[in-house]
């Protein structure tokens, strides 16, 4: 578990201190991954590099695990952070060494001595990531996708029990994104690994995490499971991050059908709740018409969702409501 | 007479040449090798001393650096006569190879040293980072990822020290070190002879050239990845 307590970050800049961090509390659980997301200045690359003490915090203490990082000495902080795996933004490999170097340089500087382990390893890894046959590669030859696939085989080199992403994607176009998404995804649930990424993305979370934090001016503003906070966002900041990846959602797309008689709804499906068909039930038996304005089905994670904007009119809306969250169905009445 | 006699009628010595090009080659190879051996050390202090680097400490930098500044400053022709007494305390003698290298490595270790901060400056912020996120010690970082992926521009500073070198040898021929300069200076300009001073800067151009292209040829080399 990663925990933080009453942690709080601040700069001094010209003899002023400048908060990046408000103080704030958070638990990571082991074995899940952990979206935060923001938008640049936010504090989200603070908040990620507060885990692994690239940045230390002014204030508070985190643990990860039994271990106090912020009580830790040089040395015992060094030997921690082998147990915590680190991908970037920009992969940051090392240009003068090839692929296999590359994987194999948190090994070396471990300790490990024997070439023959080292090489059994970065073998496994690179075939874990799909890059076997590019060992003797330097960076430079390799694509964006192929680079961060280089920096998550040498982050999980050490077999480590948290990894730490750090905007791993932003780099990479739609479809390497969805790669390397999937990839995370497949090395959490294999390897039960903690993982805690940052992003600017709401697809990224919505797609990989389980749990996501909403980071706004230094301050953590909405947080929950996915499902939650994505089909139900409350802080305008989480709205504006739902937006962008629900385009249909955005304020204003209902616009042209205001014309449209009847209570404008949104009703949000979740598991189970997709796959009955309770809204052609509850209407029949009702009574009540409606008018499907916009819709989606999709996933968030594994857990299929689906999402109906409609104009339902008729006598009994109200009984036919009542029906509809008692089959499990969320329902969310817009302004109009 | 042979065509060489025709074109330099003052020589009539080839081997004193042929010397004097060995002990250019013998001054510039030890004084270089000891400038590095020296002057890499000071320019990774400076790098990590520096506002904002690994080992911030900006008392050491800026006497470190005052004091680089200072023998970079010294025209080497000064540096050379100011530095007698301690040369001659170091080898034992003023003159001649040996009495050359302490002062040519004095003068050449602070400029390389500025290389290699500047070399070492240009290595990404994120890669260190990165290595710092891997457990990586200072030594480590130094060691295994500053200086390797630094090598491109450090072996061009090593070049560039080089061939500063070659100039300053030829000066301290003024004073008595022996080499090219030696004879360029007493022959060429105290006896008259200007074929000697023509031979003895042909040699040097090319010896210029030659250690450029070497020089080239090397970072092209670590520039492949």
């Amino acid at each position: 578990m990663i925990r933080f307590a009453d942690v709080h970050k601040s700069y001094r800049v010209d003899g002023r201190d400048i908060p990046a961090l408000l103080p704030f509390s958070l638990d990571i659980a082991d074995g899940e991954v952990f979206g935060i997301i923001g938008l640049s200045g936010a504090g989200k690359s603070t908040l990620i590099r507060l885990i692994n003490l690239l940045e230390r915090p002014s204030g508070g203490r985190i643990f990860v695990g039994d271990t106090e990082m912020t009580a830790l000495d040089e040395p015992a902080l060094r030997a921690q952070r082998r147990r915590i795996g680190m991908i970037f933004q920009h992969f940051n490999l090392l240009a003068s060494q090839t692929v296999a170097d590359n994987v194999a340089f948190p090994l070396r500087l471990a300790g490990e001595r024997d070439e023959a382990a080292i090489r059994a390893r970065v073998d496994e890894l690179l075939a874990r990531v799909g890059l076997s046959a590019h060992a003797g590669k330097y960076p430079s030859q390799l694509s964006g996708g192929q680079k961060q696939r280089v920096g998550i085989a040498r982050a999980l080199a050490n077999r480590p029990s948290i990894l730490l992403c750090d905007e791993a994607t932003s780099a990479l176009d739609p479809q390497t994104t969805a790669s390397v998404l999937e990839l995370l995804a497949g090395i959490n649930r294999e390897l039960k690994l903690t993982i805690v990424l940052i992003t600017h993305e709401m697809d990224v979370v919505r797609r990989v995490c389980d749990r996501v934090a909403v980071l706004d001016a230094g301050a953590i503003v909405e947080r929950g499971t996915v499902a939650d906070v994505f089909l139900h966002p409350q802080h305008p900041t989480t709205k504006r991050f739902v937006e962008e990846a629900l385009p249909e959602e955005a304020a204003g797309a209902l616009a042209p059908f205001a014309r449209i008689p009847g209570r404008l709804l949104r009703l949000s499906f979740r598991g189970d709740a997709t796959t009955s068909p309770a809204l052609a039930r509850i209407a029949r038996e009702t009574g009540v018409e409606f008018n499907i304005l916009a819709g989606r089905i999709d996933r968030i994670k594994d857990l299929p969702y689906g999402q109906l904007t409609l104009a339902m009119q008729g006598e009994r809306v109200d009984a036919a409501l009542t029906a509809l969250r008692e089959a499990g169905i969320e329902i969310e009445e817009l302004p109009r | 007479m042979n065509p060489l006699q025709k074109l330099f009628p003052n020589i009539d010595d080839w081997g004193e040449i042929g010397r004097a090009c060995i002990d250019t080659l013998l001054m510039l190879g030890g004084s270089l090798a000891l400038t590095v051996l020296l002057g890499l050390p000071l320019g990774v202090l400076l790098y990590l001393t520096g506002k904002g680097q690994l080992r911030p400490m900006p008392k050491l930098y800026a006497i470190t650096s005052l004091l680089v500044n200072i023998l970079r400053s010294v025209p080497f022709i000064i540096l050379m006569i100011v530095l007698m007494p301690l040369t001659y305390a170091l080898v034992g003698t003023k003159l001649g190879i040996r009495g050359a290298i302490p002062p040519l490595v004095i003068g050449a270790a602070p400029f390389f040293a500025r290389l290699v901060e500047t070399a070492l400056r240009e290595v990404q912020q994120g890669v260190i980072e990165a290595s710092q996120a891997m457990g990586a010690s200072l030594w480590q970082i130094v060691r295994h990822v500053l200086l390797p992926e630094a090598r491109g521009g450090l072996f061009a500073g090593v070049t560039v020290t080089a061939i500063a070198l070659v100039g300053y040898t030829a000066m301290g021929g003024a004073i008595g070190s022996g080499g090219l300069g030696d004879l360029a200076y007493r022959y060429g300009y105290l006896s008259y002879k200007s074929d000697y001073m023509l031979v003895t800067v042909l040699l040097l151009v090319v010896l210029v050239q030659l250690l450029q292209m070497w020089g080239d040829r090397i970072v092209a080399r670590y520039k492949r990845y």
